[in-house]
């Protein structure tokens, strides 16, 4: 029988998996990509709350459409950041990215 | 629906969702990782489904599988440069981001085996567009215009951000 | 509420494997000679010069900006009007003031010219 128990460690292991990606990607857009996946994460957990533990009180629904808007604007800003860079540089490579340091 | 038809389906839309997540983050093209990162939204669409949020459901494939995958494909289409087969490598901090990794998922899993969540709920909401929307707009009404301006501001700053610069008049 | 999914569920496996048996079947029955020209990318016409993989123009992004942001609209718009008739008048207001921030963005981001293709 599947519980709460299940959904949360798929939510633990894509999170993780997310996690992985945005600490070791080179690229700035596969960094977005893995927060993206890290995003989808949590929304696993908040709807999965919200069916076990508040099924007559959604709110884990409603947080979790707006962490979908949070997330695509985010996406939006993000990736627009990028190509601003990649114009100036030409390179999406996170470890050229380094001119506020001294 | 039976018990064995949704362990089936939880166990199969996670193994899709977790091989794509898998393999946006091991697959050394970026368009072979923008692609898988569709797959695994759908997949995760799926798992909304067996947690009856079809709303949210509809909503991750709309904006998620439709729109940000859209916007992340124009990333990697815009930004390409060189091989586009070595164009999603990872740095020199494999291994320690991987011992940090199993790290996190030990402390989560260890976690939830020790939490008491107290007494589940049998069943889900049965309508819940109309519960959703009921919320959003009387408890929720505040966070709701937030959204609006949230997303305007987003939109004209990627704008500002991305437009070439504009000859001065 | 689930088993309405079980036509969606049945729906997909069966586009699953119907293109593996259509692909596995046409694997046995075509013919396995390989020839040069087979492999070009034209029969006939002019071969492709350069790189396949150039780089797009940025208006394409403003155009999928501008779709986010109204695609994500919709999310808002479609619950709102499925409980149209039991939420009322001030429901109707705070969708006016919703679609009236987004329009002053769209507004702005015609102004600036996101959408003019140059």
């Amino acid at each position: 029988m599947i519980g709460l128990g299940h959904f949360l460690v798929l939510g633990a292991l894509l999170f993780c998996i997310g996690l992985y990606g945005a600490l070791t990607k080179r690229n700035a857009v596969a960094v977005l990509m893995s927060i993206e996946l890290m995003l989808n994460a949590v929304n696993i957990n908040l709807v999965a709350f919200s069916r076990y533990l508040t099924p007559d009180y959604i709110a884990g629904q409603v947080f979790a459409v707006f962490t979908i808007i949070v997330a695509a604007a985010e996406v939006a800003v993000g990736l627009a950041i990028v190509i601003a860079i990649y114009r100036d540089r030409l390179s999406v490579e996170l470890d050229d990215f380094d001119w506020l340091k001294w | 629906m039976s018990d064995a038809v949704f362990t089936v389906a939880f166990y199969v839309f996670s193994a899709v969702t977790v091989l794509a997540a898998l393999g946006v983050v091991l697959k050394k093209n970026l368009v072979h990782s923008a692609l898988l990162l569709i797959l695994a939204f759908v997949g995760v669409a799926g798992i909304y489904v067996l947690l009856q949020a079809d709303f949210i459901a509809a909503v991750q494939i709309l904006v998620y599988a439709g729109a940000v995958a859209i916007l992340v494909a124009f990333g990697v289409m815009l930004t390409k440069r060189g091989d586009i087969r070595e164009s999603n490598l990872a740095n020199r901090q494999k291994w320690p981001a991987l011992f940090v990794v199993a790290g996190v998922f030990a402390v989560i899993y260890a976690l939830l085996g020790q939490t008491n969540w107290g007494p589940l709920a049998a069943a889900g909401p049965e309508d819940s567009v109309g519960i959703l929307a009921t919320l959003m707009l009387t408890d929720f009404v505040v966070p709701f215009e937030t959204a609006a301006i949230l997303l305007t501001v987003a939109m004209l700053g990627a704008i500002v951000i991305a437009k070439e610069v504009k000859n001065s008049k | 509420m689930l088993q309405q999914y079980a036509g969606i569920g049945a729906m997909l496996i069966i586009a699953i494997v119907f293109p593996i048996i259509v692909i596995a079947i046409s694997s046995i029955v075509r013919p396995k000679k390989a020839a040069k020209y087979k492999y070009e990318t034209y029969e006939c016409g002019l071969e492709t010069q350069g790189e396949t993989w150039v780089q797009f123009k940025t208006n394409y992004f403003m155009y999928a900006l501008v779709f986010v942001a109204f695609d994500v609209e919709t999310v808002f718009l479609y619950p709102w009007a499925v409980k149209f008739m039991s939420l009322g008048t001030f429901a109707f207001i705070e969708m006016f003031i919703f679609i009236a921030i987004l329009v002053i963005g769209f507004w702005y981001a015609w102004k600036e010219g996101a959408l003019e293709w140059n």
